[in-house]
C-alpha cells in the first residue's frame, strides 16, 4: 500500500488578542491508498484545523500554517499559494470534504443542481448538460428518490440527512482520491447517522478513494476506521490499528476516554471513570505534556521534560507518553 | 378503542405498585395548533405526543429516548406543566395536575425540578452563580434568614462539587461542565421529588459527560432522587436509567428494564435504534448486525395511519397500516406497541 497523503510536522497557529493559540502543533500523520482513517478528539483539540490545513482553508489572519509539509501525490501542497490554480484544482477535485453542518454548508440561494454542477464543470471540464446528468446520477447513487426533479430543488426543501447526502454526492462527484469527512454526522439522528456512514463507506470503496473520518465519537471510529489517530490539545497522542488501539490503549488520555463513555453492550452498574479536570486552554501553553494536569499516571519526568515524541510500542502502534502503561 | 385497552392494562400493571408510584401519565396528548390568518384560524395540529402512558416509581430513573422530533422533550415539559396538555392525565403524587391553573401549579413547582440541556443558555448571564442556585430557596420560602440562605448555598455547592469561592462569579466565567453543575445545584435547591433531566449531558464533551453522569448517579443515591431522564443518546440513557421508554413520532414503542432492552429488544424500531449506535470496540462491532432504516421520520403534521413506524418497518404487514398497536404487556416489566410481537 502506498501513501496517498503524508503530513509532516504541521503547525497551524492562530493569533488572538489573548495570545498565540497553537491549534495544531507538530502533527504528523499519513493516509494510505484506499484506507479509512479515524481522527478522534474532543472539541478544540485541533482535529478540524488539521484537516482544514490540508485543504488550505485556514483563514489568514488570524490563522496561519507556520510550518511543516503536506505531501500529496509526491508534491508539497504548502508550496502552492492557497488561492492559486494548483491548489484550486486539488481542493474539491482531488481532495474533497464533507463538512459538519449540512444546514449551513450548502448555499441556500442556489439550487442543488447549480451547486453540484459547479465542481464538475470546473474540475472535470464537463459541459452544462453533461454536468447536470452527472449530478442526477450522483444523487441517485447517494439514494435520493426522484433525483431528476429533486435536483432543481433548493437546500431548504431537503431534510438534514438528505442535505448531508447531497454533500456526499458533491464531494464525490469529481472522483477525489481523498475524502475528508469532518464530523459528518454530529448534528444528525443516530439511525440516519448509521445510514450515512454506511453510504460513505460504500461510496469510497466504489470510487477507490481514501476516507478520513474526523469525529469525537469513539464508536464510529471503532465501526469504520482501519487506523486511528487520537488528538489532544493540538498533538497526536496515540496512533495505531483500530484493534490494537481499542484492545490495549497505551496513552493515559486514550485509556481515560475509553473508560469514561457508557457502552451499549455492557452490563448495568459499571461506574464510569471520568477524566478529572477540563481540557486545557490552548493559549500560551506550557511546554510540558498538556495532559499532565489530568493524568493519573504522571511521574517526575513529565513535569521536567517537554512534550514527549511519539515512540513505537507495537507493529503500527505509536504513543506519545513517557510512562509505559500496559 | 385501542387506547382504552392500553389504559386498562396500565392500570392493572400499576395497581401492584400503587404505593410507590410518584408520577403517572395516562394517554397523554399534546397537539400544537397551526393557525392561519388574522383570526388565527386553526388549520391543523402537530401531534407532538399522541397518547403516551407511563409511570415513574419513587427512587427510580425512567429514561425517555428517541430521535429528534419524537416528542421526548415535549413529554418532559408536559410533566413539568410548562405546557398544558391537549388531553390525558398527569398524576403527580396522587394529584391530577393536568389542567391545574398556574396559581395552583406554582406552589407545586418546588417539587418538580428540571435540568436543561444547554447550560450556557439556561442560566441567566447576569446573575451570579450563588443567586441562581439560591433563587428557589427564596421563591419557595425554604429559608428564613440570610445565614440560613448562605449555609444552604454552600451546602448545595459542595454537593455538586463546585468550589464555594466561585459563588460570586457569573455563568460565563465557568466551563461547560461547571455550568451544568450550577444547573444541577439549582434543581436540587428546593429538594424536589421528581427531577426532569432534559438532555443534561449532550452539550458536553465526552470526558466531562462522565463527570456529570456520575454526579447525577451519586446524588440520586445520596438523596434518593427520582429522575425522568430525557436524552437521544441510547448508551447514556441505558447507563443512567432503570427502565427505558423508546419513543417514535409521539408514541411510546417499547418500555422495559434497561438490561432487557439491550438483551431482548422486541420492537423493530428499538432493534434498529440499538443497531445504529456504534460500540467503541472493533471486535464487537464486526459481529454486530446492522439494521438500516429506509426513508425518513414522517412529519408529525401528517403521521402515517396505523402504526406510525410502518412505512419504515421491515416487518410491516398490511395490517400495520390499518391498526394502531396498543402498548401491551408482553413479559415481566416489558411493554411493547407492535402487532407483530
Amino acid at each position: 500500500m502506498s501513501q496517498l497523503l503524508s503530513v509532516e510536522n504541521l503547525k497551524t497557529y492562530f493569533t488572538t488578542y489573548h495570545g498565540l493559540v497553537k491549534a495544531v502543533d507538530d502533527v504528523s500523520y499519513y493516509i494510505n491508498d484506499r484506507e479509512i482513517v479515524g481522527l478522534v478528539g474532543e472539541s478544540g483539540c485541533g482535529k478540524s484545523v488539521s484537516q482544514l490545513s490540508v485543504m488550505q482553508l485556514i483563514q489568514n489572519p488570524p490563522g496561519e500554517i507556520v510550518g511543516g509539509r503536506i505531501m500529496f501525490e509526491g508534491k508539497d501542497l504548502l508550496k502552492y499559494p492557497s488561492m492559486g490554480t494548483d491548489m484550486r484544482s486539488i481542493r474539491g477535485g482531488k481532495i474533497a470534504m464533507v463538512f459538519q453542518e449540512p444546514m449551513t454548508s450548502l448555499n441556500p440561494t442556489l439550487t442543488i443542481c447549480q451547486q453540484l454542477t459547479e465542481t464538475t464543470v470546473l474540475h472535470l471540464g464537463l459541459s452544462k448538460p453533461a454536468a447536470r446528468d452527472k449530478a442526477i446520477e450522483m444523487l441517485k447513487q447517494v439514494g435520493i428518490p426522484e433525483a431528476e426533479t429533486r435536483v432543481h430543488d433548493y437546500p431548504y426543501q431537503f431534510s438534514g440527512g438528505m442535505r448531508q447526502r447531497v454533500m456526499i454526492a458533491m464531494a464525490l462527484s469529481c472522483n477525489p482520491k481523498l475524502l475528508i469527512a469532518d464530523e459528518p454526522t454530529t448534528a444528525i439522528d443516530v439511525t440516519t447517522q448509521a445510514v450515512l456512514l454506511e453510504l460513505m463507506q460504500d461510496m469510497v470503496k466504489r470510487y477507490n478513494s481514501s476516507l478520513v473520518v474526523v469525529t469525537h465519537n469513539l464508536g464510529i471510529v471503532a465501526r469504520y476506521a482501519q487506523r486511528i489517530y487520537v488528538m489532544y490539545a493540538g498533538h497526536i497522542v496515540e496512533t495505531g490499528n483500530s484493534r490494537d488501539l481499542f484492545k490495549s490503549p497505551r496513552h493515559p488520555y486514550t485509556i481515560g476516554l475509553l473508560k469514561c463513555v457508557p457502552r451499549l453492550d455492557e452490563e448495568q452498574g459499571r461506574k464510569l471513570v471520568p477524566i478529572e479536570g477540563i481540557p486545557p486552554n490552548l493559549i500560551n501553553m506550557p511546554p510540558t505534556c498538556a495532559f499532565l494536569p489530568r493524568c493519573r499516571f504522571h511521574s517526575e519526568i513529565c513535569k521536567k521534560e517537554p512534550w514527549p515524541q511519539l515512540r513505537q510500542v507495537g507493529a503500527q502502534h505509536w504513543v506519545s507518553c513517557y510512562e509505559d502503561i500496559k | 378503542m385501542h387506547n382504552i385497552g392500553c389504559h386498562v392494562m396500565k392500570i392493572l400493571n400499576n395497581d401492584q405498585l400503587k404505593d410507590n408510584i410518584l408520577l403517572q401519565v395516562k394517554n397523554l396528548k399534546m397537539y400544537f395548533p397551526i393557525t392561519r390568518g388574522v383570526l388565527r384560524r386553526r388549520i391543523a395540529d402537530i401531534k407532538a405526543i399522541d397518547g403516551i402512558s407511563f409511570s415513574v416509581r419513587k427512587g427510580e430513573t425512567l429514561g425517555l429516548v428517541g430521535e429528534s422530533g419524537c416528542g421526548k422533550t415535549t413529554s418532559g415539559r408536559c410533566v413539568l406543566r410548562l405546557y398544558e396538555p391537549t388531553s390525558g392525565q398527569i398524576i403527580f403524587k396522587g394529584m391530577d395536575i393536568t389542567h391545574l391553573p398556574e396559581r395552583k401549579i406554582r406552589p407545586l413547582r418546588y417539587d418538580l425540578g428540571v435540568i436543561f440541556q444547554d447550560p450556557s443558555n439556561s442560566l441567566d448571564p447576569r446573575q451570579t452563580a450563588g443567586s441562581i442556585v439560591g433563587e428557589p430557596l427564596i421563591v419557595h420560602h425554604i429559608v428564613h434568614s440570610k445565614a440560613e440562605y448562605e449555609e444552604k448555598i454552600a451546602e448545595l455547592f459542595r454537593m455538586v462539587g463546585l468550589d464555594f469561592s466561585m459563588v460570586d462569579r457569573v455563568p460565563h466565567e465557568f466551563s461547560g461542565g461547571q455550568k451544568q453543575r450550577i444547573g444541577i445545584a439549582r434543581a436540587l435547591a428546593s429538594h424536589p421529588s421528581l427531577i426532569v433531566c432534559d438532555e443534561p449531558v449532550s452539550a458536553l464533551d465526552v470526558s466531562i459527560q462522565a463527570q456529570i453522569i456520575n454526579l447525577l448517579k451519586d446524588l440520586q443515591e445520596k438523596l434518593s432522587l427520582t429522575y425522568l431522564f430525557v436524552a437521544h443518546d441510547l448508551s447514556v440513557v441505558r447507563h443512567m436509567s432503570d427502565r427505558v421508554a423508546v419513543m417514535y413520532l409521539g408514541h411510546i414503542m417499547e418500555i422495559t428494564g434497561s438490561s432487557e432492552l439491550y438483551r431482548n429488544p422486541l420492537h423493530p424500531y428499538t432493534r434498529a435504534l440499538l443497531s445504529a449506535v456504534p460500540v467503541p470496540d472493533p471486535e464487537v462491532e464486526e459481529k454486530r448486525q446492522r439494521i438500516l432504516l429506509k426513508g425518513e421520520v414522517p412529519s408529525p403534521l401528517h403521521p402515517p395511519s396505523g402504526c406510525c413506524f410502518h412505512p419504515r418497518c421491515q416487518e410491516a404487514t398490511p395490517d400495520c397500516s390499518q391498526i394502531v398497536p396498543p402498548l401491551r404487556v408482553v413479559g415481566d416489566n416489558h411493554e411493547v406497541a407492535c402487532l407483530r410481537v
